[in-house]
């Protein structure tokens, strides 16, 4: 067994060698590798508008998680204020785990930009080569006998399909990320779905609930402290304190 | 002699940079065996260090093609086996 470098090498070569195969003559080879060069450049292209997408849901998934970050610590702190520091600590422990999900998007978003330049890259070294082809595929045709074109055509030909394997390494690559990440998003859905994983992002979840109950009970206390003044009432020590909790 | 490094491009280095490619490139051999990304990554940005301190980069518009080709640095473990297999699998066909 090999390395990598000479794998990488010998899988290159058999990858042109099976493109130069497919044309019977130079001028047809030349021919043909210009239009696979057009195509290797919309398949880039392509390639780079996919990560561009895949980058922008990963960047709306985290702000709706960072929105409920902050939503998460106003909870916390209402709780607290109402006395309630186990319902503090949930909201807590939510937005920890909440936290953990950011850093890994962070992770990923990192890796398909690298991906994405790494692809940017590609394409404009592909342009520049397939301009430099296009020029010296009609100085080959006007100006060499077929015995010489076959060794020229043979290098120009041999040069850019290097290039183009590279690039179509690259597109494979990002595709095979971006599908990861669509992969991983649907079996998040799935199990949120199922009830097997907590959907920490739903509206009015448990948390909600009660925290909504505090503050409704409080203001039921606060009104019946209040009628209960109003009645008189409201000499009894133990009812004294109540209409502060609420406001405080 | 022409370098590749895939997904940045090609490096004119001196001839004499072979050996410590070879070496390097026998590293990511045992990497992959033992199976170990990290010494993988170790020697995969070695070598692409070694080629982009050595050389110089060659204009896009350049044709010609290399003496050899290293994989990208951040080549994972699967993709490396599947390099090293018989099966060309990480690389599409260009026709």
């Amino acid at each position: 067994m090999a390395g990598l470098m000479s794998r990488a090498s010998e899988i290159t070569q058999a990858k042109i060698s099976k493109l130069l195969d497919r044309a019977e003559n130079p001028e047809e080879t030349l021919d043909y590798s210009y239009e696979q060069q057009l195509e290797q450049l919309q398949n880039v292209k392509r390639g780079i508008a996919d990560v561009t997408t895949a980058k922008k849901r990963l960047e709306l998934e985290e702000s709706g998680l960072q929105q409920q970050l902050a939503k998460l610590d106003g909870q916390a702190k209402e709780a607290l204020q109402a006395n309630r520091e186990d319902l503090a600590r949930e909201a807590l422990t939510r937005k920890a785990s909440l936290q953990a999900q950011v850093q890994s998007l962070d992770q990923q978003e990192e890796q398909l930009a690298a991906q994405e330049q790494k692809l940017i890259q590609g394409e404009q070294a592909l342009q520049a080569k397939v301009e430099a082809f296009r020029t010296q595929k009609e100085v080959i045709k006007a100006q060499y006998s077929a015995a010489q074109a076959q060794v020229k055509v043979g290098e120009a030909a041999t040069g850019i399909g290097e290039h183009m394997a590279d690039v179509g390494l690259a597109i494979q690559r990002a595709k095979d990320k971006t599908e990861q990440l669509q992969a991983r998003a649907a079996a998040v859905d799935e199990l949120t779905a199922s009830g097997a994983l907590e959907d920490y992002t739903a509206q009015g979840d448990d948390l909600d609930r009660q925290l909504a109950q505090v503050s409704q009970s409080s203001q039921v206390d606060d009104e019946l402290a209040q009628l209960k003044a109003e009645l008189g009432q409201g000499s009894g020590g133990d009812q004294g304190a109540l209409p502060e909790g609420g406001e405080k | 002699m022409i370098v590749r490094l895939m997904g940045e491009g090609q490096w004119q280095v001196d001839d004499g940079l072979k050996a410590r490619l070879d070496e390097l490139d026998a590293e990511t051999e045992r990497a992959v065996e033992a199976g170990d990304e990290e010494a993988l990554h170790t020697a995969l940005r070695a070598m692409h260090e070694a080629v982009r301190g050595a050389g110089e980069k060659l204009d896009h518009a350049h044709l010609a093609a290399s003496d050899a080709v290293i994989p990208p640095d951040d080549l994972s473990l699967d993709e490396a086996r599947a390099m090293l297999a018989a099966g060309e699998e990480p690389f599409p066909d260009l026709a």
